[in-house]
């Protein structure tokens, strides 16, 4: 058994809330525990609510913050034992985030290239502009983008859709084997969005890169991701392989939550639909 | 009596003068739709399709850069007859506002003074427009509160201290508490996760269906308009491109780019692969010359490079601009 690529045992993070004198205690993630295989890659969703603590499971995964209880291990590394800016370098080099909102996440008034030259500069050790250049045109490819189109602009001159791409871009420039897309689409349009997530699944085949994908969406967690957990109050209430788990989720609040997702076609085909029929006759009868 | 709402021709531009030249970004160009009374309105486009600037326009709450060039909105309130919004004296306006016309804005986590509990701004609001003694105010308010599940201590709560779907339930509770005959909604449960999403949609059926108001409601989210609204219009690049009753929009789109966002929508259960629409949408500053969508349209002709499609009723309720649905091509 080879080492795995991600490995996260019983991890928990508790934050410090209230004032002074009524310190509370918020337990954001509960004991989770599961494992990315390092030789194959694939997309895994996180999907909860707000406030599942889906947010901080990834910060955690990034190294950005460090986990109050258990462990989270990279190639079998532990990050709280990380020390030390080369340490901190190689982790970048392996894993890059995504953000969730694309114009948050890039400065205004900052060219957008200028971000692919600064990952290709500190993390591949591209010496000067025109190294600096190519690997940041050749990560544009790999997202359907190219650096003459991107080349001195900045970020309200570009789409949703361009940005985020970019954005992926620039997390592909060092090769990592792990990105953390958190909500990657939920600020992209509707005609875009699917762009964006079919990415997701040929990078995993084309680059063999891994992805955590965090989302609160199930439909587009369903059509990309080949495993999920489901969170709820910082705890995992169902996990395994995607389909097996959307198609019959087991536990009550996985079918709670698939019942909520708005359907076109639940519409009309399903008459017991409170939101589409059942209303109107329901208060009829009640009015005096 | 005739619909509630009659735009037409409403021309809305972004006008901006740099160094003597005249810079406009027209996100609403000639938009011309009707509401009926009792009915949700839904309106579906993406982002800088010019929807929110439409729904601005329509409740005059603009200031410049942005002006109306051009056209009339029309509301009748009930037995007032049609008036242009744009005739109205401030103080009218302001009789107007809440009391019959109001507005559910996107994002509760923003639209809440969060340093006032949610008292002061029902009292600010809503109080003028009851004509009641404020004991009768407040128990008034109670009781409409009580109608969206909220208990009477919300009240004394600061925004903070409610989750989002409660938040979103009061500014809810603010748009309706005077029964207003016309309600604006705007993405009023995009930051909203779904469970609470569905909850919050049921609710806003409830109350249209008892208060007999009309609802403007914008969104992106195709699914959630095939669930609530009764007509749907479909914006793209400042225009109307297509308008009919959801459930026949739904099942014979006539627009290509309508028939895009549809089959785009990804599904539990259904694994045929999805693709997104190639290009992305117009500057408006200068936009493509005849149809808008020509640039990312897969049925393209050569007229659709030089002549802009008119809005044509194809099937009864059914309006399409668009040059080859008008010749029977169906995307």
């Amino acid at each position: 058994m080879t080492v795995p690529l991600l490995e996260l045992r019983s991890v928990g993070k508790t934050y410090a809330g209230g004032g002074l004198f009524s310190r509370r205690r918020v337990a954001a993630v509960k004991q989770v525990s599961f494992t990315l295989a390092a030789e194959t890659p694939e997309v895994f969703a996180i999907i909860g609510e707000s406030g599942s603590g889906k947010s901080s499971l990834a910060r955690m995964v990034l190294g950005m913050s460090t986990a109050s209880e258990g462990q989270v291990l990279f190639r079998g590394q532990d990050l709280a034992a990380s020390r030390g800016r080369s340490a901190r370098l190689d982790f970048m080099r392996q894993v890059q985030p995504i953000f969730q909102n694309p114009f948050e996440a890039f400065n205004p008034l900052t060219r957008v290239d200028r971000y692919l030259y600064a990952t290709a500069r500190n993390l591949t050790g591209a010496k000067n502009q025109s190294e600096a250049e190519a690997a940041a045109d050749q990560a544009l490819q790999q997202v359907g983008l190219s650096l003459t189109e991107l080349r001195g602009r900045f970020p309200h001159e570009l789409s949703g859709g361009q940005l985020q791409r970019a954005a992926i871009a620039r997390a592909l420039i060092p090769g990592p084997s792990l990105l953390v897309a958190d909500e990657p689409v939920s600020m992209i349009d509707a005609s875009l969005r699917m762009t964006i997530v079919n990415l997701f699944r040929e990078l995993r085949d084309r680059l063999q890169v891994s992805i955590l994908y965090i989302t609160h969406d199930l439909a587009t967690a369903y059509t990309i991701s080949d495993r999920i957990v489901i969170m709820r109050q910082g705890e995992v209430v169902e996990s395994g392989d995607a389909r097996a788990v959307l198609a019959h989720p087991q536990h009550p609040y996985s079918i709670q939550l698939k019942n909520s997702v708005l359907s076109v076609e639940g519409a009309w085909n399903d008459d017991d639909d409170a939101l589409a029929h059942g209303t109107t006759r329901s208060t009829e009868g009640t009015r005096p | 009596m005739g619909p509630i709402l009659a735009v037409e021709g409403l021309k809305a531009y972004y006008q901006m003068r740099y160094f003597g030249t005249l810079r406009e970004v027209r996100a609403v160009d000639d938009i011309t739709l009707e509401i009926q009374r009792d009915e949700i309105y839904g309106l579906a486009g993406e982002s800088s399709s010019g929807k929110s600037t439409l729904i601005k326009t329509i409740a005059r709450a603009i200031r410049p850069p942005l002006n109306v060039v051009d056209g009339a909105v029309r509301f009748d309130f009930a037995g007032q007859g049609p008036r242009d919004i744009y005739t109205l004296s401030a103080p009218e306006l302001a009789a107007t506002r809440w009391r019959h016309l109001s507005y559910i804005m996107q994002g509760s986590m923003n639209v809440l003074n969060p340093v006032r509990r949610i008292r002061h701004s029902f009292v600010d609001f809503a109080f003028r427009h009851m004509s009641l003694p404020m004991p009768a105010f407040l128990r008034r308010v109670e009781e409409h509160l009580g109608h969206l599940s909220l208990r009477p201590d919300v009240l004394e709560s600061f925004p903070h201290e409610l989750s989002g779907g409660m938040r979103q339930r009061v500014t809810i509770a603010l748009a309706t508490v005077c029964r207003p005959d016309f309600i604006i909604a705007d993405e009023p449960t995009t930051a909203l996760d779904v469970v609470v999403q569905k909850g919050v949609l049921e609710m806003i059926r409830r109350l249209q269906r008892e208060m007999g108001s009309s609802v403007l409601f914008v969104t992106h989210d195709m699914a959630v308009h095939a669930n609530l609204t009764d007509r749907l219009g479909i914006m793209y690049a400042g225009r109307l491109v297509e308008e009919a009753p959801t459930r026949a929009l739904f099942r014979q789109p006539l627009h290509p780019y309508t028939a895009h966002l549809i089959r785009s929508l990804p599904r539990i259960g259904d694994d045929t692969p999805r693709h997104g629409l190639e290009g992305r949408p117009p500057n408006l500053a200068s936009p493509p010359p005849g149809c808008r969508f020509h640039p990312r349209c897969p049925l393209a002709m050569e007229v659709c490079q030089q002549t802009t499609p008119v809005m044509q009723e194809l099937a009864p309720g059914h309006r399409v601009a668009c040059h080859a649905a008008a010749q029977g091509i169906l995307p």
